[in-house]
């Protein structure tokens, strides 16, 4: 019972988060920039915070994470911290030696009101960028939003830099993952490969934070977009952005600023948001869907034929980030589960809210939704009537534990497990994924609480 | 990786033993740029708070502090699990503009209501130390109409390094000593001061002491209890371990209640019968504590003394590369490892003085490297010139490790097994065996 102290009594609570559903911009701006070729994330504030953001992205994803600090002290912060950051990005270029650097603000810096650009003008003037590298920034206060609004800040930034129209329509198709894990970016770049699409993806995070072994410390892992392809991104045929949330202001800006048009899908996660999203494909590109991806796509069905009967009715409570418990719950529905409570602690306004209203309108429970809201809460709503399941991340442990009730582990941070940046959730193979893992939690629980006399062989 | 630029400015953090004279520049800012390891004051505050049970800890800022805070130490509590909980004012854009008392006010009203603590712990963060709450005042307020104390701790992270954080921390618990009652407590009572039950550890230190006939008045802050800090002052004598967190409060009750104190450490043999018989002299009027612990002693190591001879012939003549958070901690690590036939050939802090330094100095063998404030650029180009064989460091340097292929051990955070006391140290001669002889390397290099 470590949770003892969560009562099921749920009052009004407007001036306080209990175990938050959510962390701050920074991070999440962290992570797209590490999905930039030669990126050395840099964090414009005191070094606190960059310190826990270093610590959480390397527990997720048990990979080295780099980043770079301006070190704020009293001085900087009455000041200001142009000072810390012209003598960061000298130190950096000098003793790093990056590609890019891309720097996010902070709480503190924000609030200061540190004008980056101009401190970026200054730096190139002075020569304290050298030919041939880049800089770029996003602002990310804590105090807006949550991780995928800094996600969404940093790839916005990418656009806002880089992306230039060259005049002619290339055949790329550009495509914004979301704030997803690398081996989803890396699935969905292989989709684009069987269609035979060229693809341009921002941010990659995919063979940086799930890189291999090689009994060297590279400060620059292999993956990540370059600063060419971002480029180029500017004269792709189209843009697909998945997750409205993370993605759709990178995909609308590069609309605005460079023409390109953009398609907002929902995360390809499940049957029905792949099939989108590969039609989607197949029509920005002009192609059509080879054999292998509708193969793939039978396999998938053939699961959910094969096992139907266990899906059917069963109560989850789901709690993450917006883009990925939207997708959740829809896929949920579609094979006939019941997503009952379903919190994210990130603000994702009304709208969002509405649709989740939509697609879970059959389901023949009282289904509850906090956007924002906390595990709290989530915990409390289970407490008065409980579920079958749980998918969320590993802090989501706590209740499970405490309620007995299966987990599975999705979003961000999974700090205890492995798994997540190797394997997929997307397309049609990681839509396999989360199959067997619903069916194994759902199955070994039956196992487990069957008597004896029905305990099965052949399930 | 070896032909690495170091900044002009980083150099004197840099020190080789047996390149005279000795010189090492710390206790400095990190430069902006670097791609440093360390924390900020409120990570100060927040772990040597945490471990309070049956306290609230409120952290009063935007929710990323919280959010990182979250249960990542495992400080083990025996009774309540309060601290287990994130509590957080989550400060949005509109406060940040009017200020955020009223919600502070709010929140701790709601909460005490809620839960009842003993007491509460308020952290302020930075962005409320730029926005000017007077956190000092709603604490204020909150105590009086609620009567349970709550207690500003002024951790702006800004404001300086993890040390300051903990002295702040440590000036919110002198706010609690001397509040309790001082009855029933024995002339052979003792406070520990500096440990945080990572694991369980507190309590087996505290299983040593009681059969030594000491008692233990209060842990601070490990498995904590507002009342026991309460009454502390009662105690006989102070016991610091992990120097760097929790002298200036030994210090400060050394001053007022006139309590003295001596500096011990729980790792590794010899420091931890150090720890033990030092408590022994101190209480030599009684000569039956020394019986004890000459007992003691000599009972829990024959215990483990088999297993670490086995586990000293396989790993004997490896090599390792140390970076801890205080430099007390690296110095036990350091004899540590020696006992179980090991070289250091790297040694470094994020928090070192300059007596912590020329001491590291002197245990070092010629050649070894000391670092102030690395980055993972400088740690991994010693690893590979120096062959090391293991990294012993916190939840950043474990992947770094990992990735060149060599073994790593936890000494920070994220440790499952005490490795404090006796058992402690088998624990510890266990773990760097299983990574260092890991048939895994053979794939890996
Ligand atoms: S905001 Fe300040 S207090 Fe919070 S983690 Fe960052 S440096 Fe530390
Ligand atoms: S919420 Fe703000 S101050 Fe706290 S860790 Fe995040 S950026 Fe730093």
């Amino acid at each position: 019972m470590l949770l003892k102290h969560t009562t099921d009594e749920i009052k009004a609570r407007k001036a306080l988060t209990i175990n938050p559903a959510k962390t701050c911009q920074p991070i999440g701006a962290m992570y797209a920039s590490l999905g930039i070729h030669g990126c050395l994330p840099h964090s414009h504030g005191s070094q606190g915070c960059y310190a826990y953001h270093r610590s959480t992205l390397t527990r997720h994803y048990k990979e080295p994470v780099m980043a770079a600090t301006s070190a704020f002290t009293e001085g900087a912060s009455v000041f200001g911290g142009q000072a810390n950051l012209l003598q960061a990005l000298d130190n950096i270029f000098t003793v790093y030696n990056p590609d890019v650097v891309a720097v996010h603000t902070t709480c503190l810096s924000e609030t200061i009101g540190d004008d980056i650009p101009q401190i970026f003008n200054k730096a190139i003037a002075d020569g304290k960028v050298p030919e041939g590298k880049y800089v770029l920034h996003a602002n990310t206060p804590s105090y807006v939003g949550s991780h995928i609004t800094g996600f969404a800040n940093m790839t916005k930034a990418m656009v806002d830099y880089f992306a230039v129209s060259n005049g002619h329509k290339e055949k790329t198709v550009n495509i914004i993952p979301g704030y997803v894990e690398p081996a989803d970016m890396e699935e969905i770049k292989r989709l684009g490969d069987i269609m035979g699409i060229k693809t341009i993806m921002f941010p990659d995070t995919s063979k940086v934070l799930n890189g291999p072994m090689t009994g060297r410390f590279k400060m620059y892992p292999e993956g990540g977009v370059t600063i060419k392809e971002l480029k180029l991104a500017g004269s792709s045929k189209g843009t697909i952005a998945l997750g409205n949330l993370a993605s759709g202001a990178a995909a609308k800006a590069l609309d605005v600023k460079c023409k390109v048009p953009c398609q907002i899908l929902d995360l390809p996660i499940g049957l029905q948001a792949t099939d989108m999203f590969i039609d989607t494909l197949r029509q920005i590109a002009g192609v059509n869907v080879p054999d292998a991806v509708t193969f793939e796509r039978g396999q998938m069905i053939d699961i959910i034929t094969d096992m139907h009967q266990y899906f059917y009715g069963r109560r989850v409570g789901l709690v993450g980030d917006p883009d990925q418990i939207l997708a959740l719950a829809k896929f949920l529905v579609s094979i006939d589960m019941c997503p009952v409570y379903i919190v994210s602690g990130s603000p994702a306004g009304k709208k969002f809210v509405k649709r989740l209203e939509e697609i879970t309108q059959e389901v023949p429970y009282e289904v509850k939704i906090s956007v924002p809201g906390d595990m709290f809460l989530f915990h409390q709503w289970i407490k008065q009537e409980s579920v079958d399941l749980i998918i969320g991340n590993t802090y989501a442990k706590y209740i499970a534990r405490d309620e007995d009730i299966p987990l599975i582990r999705f979003g961000f941070p999974i700090l205890d497990r492995v798994g997540h940046s190797y394997f997929p959730t997307v397309g049609y193979k990681g839509g396999i994924r989360l199959l067997e893992k619903i069916l194994d939690a759902i199955l070994d629980r039956i196992d487990r609480d069957s008597s004896d006399i029905s305990f099965e062989l052949v399930m | 990786m070896t032909g690495i630029s170091i900044l002009k400015e980083r150099k004197k953090q840099i020190y080789q033993k047996g390149a005279e004279p000795f010189s090492i520049t710390c206790g400095k800012h990190s430069l902006a740029g670097s791609v440093s390891q360390r924390a900020c004051v409120f990570c100060g505050s927040r772990v040597v708070l945490y471990p309070i049970a049956d306290a609230l800890h409120l952290i009063h800022g935007p929710i990323g502090c919280a959010a990182y805070t979250w249960d990542i130490r495992g400080a083990l509590s025996s009774g309540p699990e309060l601290h287990r909980l994130s509590f957080s004012t989550d400060l949005q854009e509109k406060d940040v503009i009017f200020g955020g008392e009223k919600k502070l006010y709010h929140a701790l009203i709601d909460l005490i209501h809620e839960y009842k603590p003993k007491a509460a712990f308020v952290y302020s963060t930075c962005i409320v130390g730029i926005i000017g709450d007077d956190v000092e005042a709603v604490c204020k307020k909150v105590s009086r109409e609620t009567g349970v104390e709550t207690l500003p701790v002024h951790s702006e992270g800004f404001k300086g390094t993890k040390k300051d954080g903990y002295k702040a921390a440590c000036e919110a618990l002198f706010k609690l000593v001397g509040q309790g009652s001082v009855d029933n407590i024995s002339p052979y009572s003792i406070n520990i001061l500096g440990e945080f039950n990572i694991g369980g550890e507190a309590w087996i230190i505290k299983d040593y002491y009681k059969r030594m006939g000491v008692n233990v008045v209060s842990t601070m802050t490990g498995d904590g209890r507002v009342d026991d800090v309460r009454r502390s002052h009662g105690a006989m004598l102070n016991v610091v371990q992990c120097s760097g967190a929790m002298t200036y409060l030994a210090d400060m009750m050394k001053e007022k209640y006139g309590i003295p104190y001596i500096r011990v450490s729980y790792f590794g043999l010899e420091d931890m019968s150090k720890a033990l018989y030092d408590v022994a002299e101190y209480f030599s009027h009684n000569p039956e504590i020394m019986t004890c612990t000459q007992e003691l002693v000599r009972y829990e190591i024959s215990r483990i003394y088999p297993e670490l001879q086995k586990i000293k012939t396989a790993v004997k003549g490896k090599r390792a590369a140390i970076y801890v958070g205080g430099a007390f901690k690296a110095f036990s690590l350091i004899k540590a490892l020696k006992y179980i036939g090991i070289n250091v050939i790297l040694a470094g802090s994020q928090t070192g003085n300059d007596a912590d330094y020329e001491v590291l100095r002197d245990m070092c063998d010629k050649g070894t490297i000391i670092l102030d404030d690395a980055n993972p650029l400088e740690l991994s180009k010693y690893i590979i010139e120096k062959k090391a064989d293991l990294f012993i460091g916190g939840v950043k340097e474990r992947p770094i490790a990992y990735k060149m292929g060599i073994g790593f051990c936890d000494h920070n955070h994220e440790r499952k097994t005490p490795l404090a006391g006796y058992s402690g140290m088998l624990n510890f001669a266990r773990e760097v065996y299983l990574t260092v002889t890991s048939p895994v390397w053979q794939f890996a290099r």
